[in-house]
């Protein structure tokens, strides 16, 4: 099967081959190899980037699209005079703000004990992993469960050192720190396992002259392990950031925004007004200015983290 | 002597600590596997420690998801195989048809391509759901599988992920095959490609994880049940007015099962995937 299909080829290469210097044919192999990718990039990928910048601009709603009208920055206008939007906006930023420092903490800390020299290290990066390969969908069902105000696992467990039951998703105030809380359980082991590949690479020898030099434990993390994993750190906390700004599912499985709009984020609300509202132009102005605010807060991590 | 003994119980901390955050990491999945195979009364009755202990064992729930007629979980499941399968098949083949051109057979505007490819990698994919679905709206594969393949088939981070391979890959090998009268199309199929095998097995893995727990997308576009994917199938037992939650507990298991399957056999070309991505991005 293979090989007839190399022959076919070779018999349309044939001809051309006799004449043409094996540079020229890599060259139009170039361009047929990169062909497939290349079309269904700019279809499904530039095509869209650039018609959410003009539908940005235009009032066009998917329940009556023949009506559709231009009509400059008037959906930027209203957006930035939504309520609903600062909300969005504010939720989305606490979110990151928390979760980008504490997940890659706490995916450091698993990283330096599972690199110790135990014989449970292998164990632990099995465990500490085990939610990264379960789906957000999975994880938020399940943490509804636990979560629970009447029958959760947790509440039982705060019950037990005499703690009264929390209402955790169901309070405005606790929602989107459970949410946070859940999130860095879900994705703290693959950051973990980049350190740990960092971690890998700190050649032993710095280690021991830092020994030499009557260095303590701590002392040699900020001076030996900090400076040698600088680059997977700055790496880290960019993907952990940009992910922080995409969160929708948690809200969207577990409280469905809420409660009083409190787990509400940029995404949820333009997928709100995109597929409940189906209006396309609105949901479209949220997309750009949820695309230029992750490209700019990547762009001044980059910044200052090189410094 | 001394240093030993401090040696010692500095090992002792470090393993009582992972094996304590460890439990702490596994037992909400823990219990999921437990619930999944206990009678529905007692799934919020056993409490604290109790909840991961069967103290009753049944399948149940497994056999209600999956051979009634009424959920069907097979129906979904069958749909996620078929929808990731074909993304990992087709990508593969397109993105390192891509990265081999862009790095090995250079042509006029190729460097161009890689720079806005490697730009391209930056856009979320939230920002352009809205123009996307428009646009397979006008393909007409709203509720057709199509809409669930083709937009994820090209992908900016595996044609990265083969160029970076392809770029260390031993140029004698290829001047070898050219000087036997290879095409340069025989030498990729004979030459490189047997060679690559790892990068195909990371490419493929990360794309199957990747996209065995897509959500959003199949949420808008697969809104009829002939198409729908297991995260889409889990989300209506959840809010379903009748919750069975043994019932969930297994398809919950059932849907992890699959990823579970690859990091346990695949782990060593997962794991690489997840650091290459790191370390040399």
């Amino acid at each position: 099967m293979e090989t007839s299909k190399v022959e076919i080829k070779n018999v349309a290469l044939g001809k051309a081959s006799g004449r043409m210097t094996y540079a020229r044919q890599q060259k139009m192999l170039g361009v047929i190899f990169s062909f497939p990718a290349l079309a269904l990039m700019f279809t499904f990928l530039i095509l869209p980037v650039a018609l959410a910048f003009i539908y940005s601009l235009m009032n066009y709603n998917m329940l009556n699209p023949e009506a559709k009208i231009f009509t400059g920055l008037d959906n930027y206008i209203r957006l930035f005079q939504d309520a609903i939007f600062y909300t969005a906006l504010k939720n989305t930023l606490y979110f990151t703000v928390l979760v980008v420092p504490l997940q890659c903490g706490v995916a450091l800390c698993l990283a330096l004990l599972v690199n110790k020299k135990v014989k449970v290290a292998s164990l632990g990066r099995v465990f500490f992993f085990s939610p990264v390969v379960t789906s957000m969908v999975v994880v938020a069902i399940l943490w509804t469960f636990l979560y629970n105000v009447d029958n959760g696992l947790i509440n039982s467990v705060l019950n037990f050192f005499g703690i009264n039951n929390q209402p955790f998703l169901l309070s405005p105030n606790q929602a989107m720190n459970s949410i946070i809380f859940m999130s860095i359980w879900q994705a703290a082991g693959f950051q973990m396992m980049i350190f740990l590949a960092g971690l890998k690479d700190v050649p032993e020898t710095l280690y021991e002259a830092a020994e030499i030099d009557g260095a303590n434990a701590w002392q040699k993390f900020l001076n030996v392990t900090l400076p040698s994993i600088k680059h997977v750190t700055g790496f880290v906390l960019i993907i952990t950031t940009i992910q922080a700004f995409r969160l929708f599912i948690q809200p969207y499985v577990m409280t469905n925004g809420g409660p009083s709009d409190s787990t509400k984020t940029l995404v949820f609300m333009l997928y709100e007004n995109g597929f409940q509202f189906r209006d396309v132009g609105y949901s479209s102005a949220i997309a750009v200015v949820f695309f230029l605010v992750v490209i700019i807060v990547s762009l001044v991590l980059k910044k200052v983290l090189k410094q | 002597m001394k240093q030993r003994t401090k040696k010692r119980w500095g090992k002792i901390a470090v393993s009582s600590a992972i094996i304590a955050l460890g439990f702490l990491f596994i037992s909400p999945l823990l219990w999921m596997i437990v619930a999944s195979i206990k009678p529905e009364t007692l799934i919020f009755k056993d409490m604290g420690f109790q909840a991961f202990i069967p103290k009753e064992l049944t399948f149940d729930n497994y056999a209600k998801i999956l051979f009634s007629d009424d959920i069907n979980f097979f129906h979904y499941m069958k749909n996620s195989l078929f929808t990731v399968g074909m993304i990992v098949l087709l990508g593969t083949i397109v993105n390192s048809l891509c990265a081999y051109a862009l790095v090995k057979l250079k042509f006029p505007g190729s460097n161009l391509i890689l720079i806005i490819i490697i730009a391209l990698y930056v856009v979320p994919f939230e920002s352009v759901l809205i123009p996307l679905y428009i646009v397979v709206n006008k393909f007409g594969w709203i509720n057709e599988f199509p809409a669930l393949i083709v937009p994820f088939i090209a992908s900016a981070f595996n044609i990265f992920l083969f160029r970076q391979f392809f770029m260390e890959f031993p140029k004698e090998l290829e001047e070898a095959a050219q000087l036997d009268g290879a095409t340069p199309f025989q030498t990729f199929i004979r030459i490189v490609v047997p060679n690559s095998k790892p990068v195909f097995a990371t490419a493929a893995i990360l794309t199957f994880v990747t996209h065995w727990s897509d959500f959003m997308w199949p949420l808008i576009v697969a809104t009829d049940q002939s198409i729908q994917t297991v995260q889409i199938g889990i989300q209506y037992l959840f809010t379903d007015n009748n919750i069975q939650y043994g019932q969930i507990m297994a398809a919950l298991t059932l849907t992890t099962i699959p990823v579970v399957l690859i990091f346990l056999f695949f782990q060593r070309y997962y794991v690489q995937g997840i650091t290459a991505s790191g370390v040399k991005g």
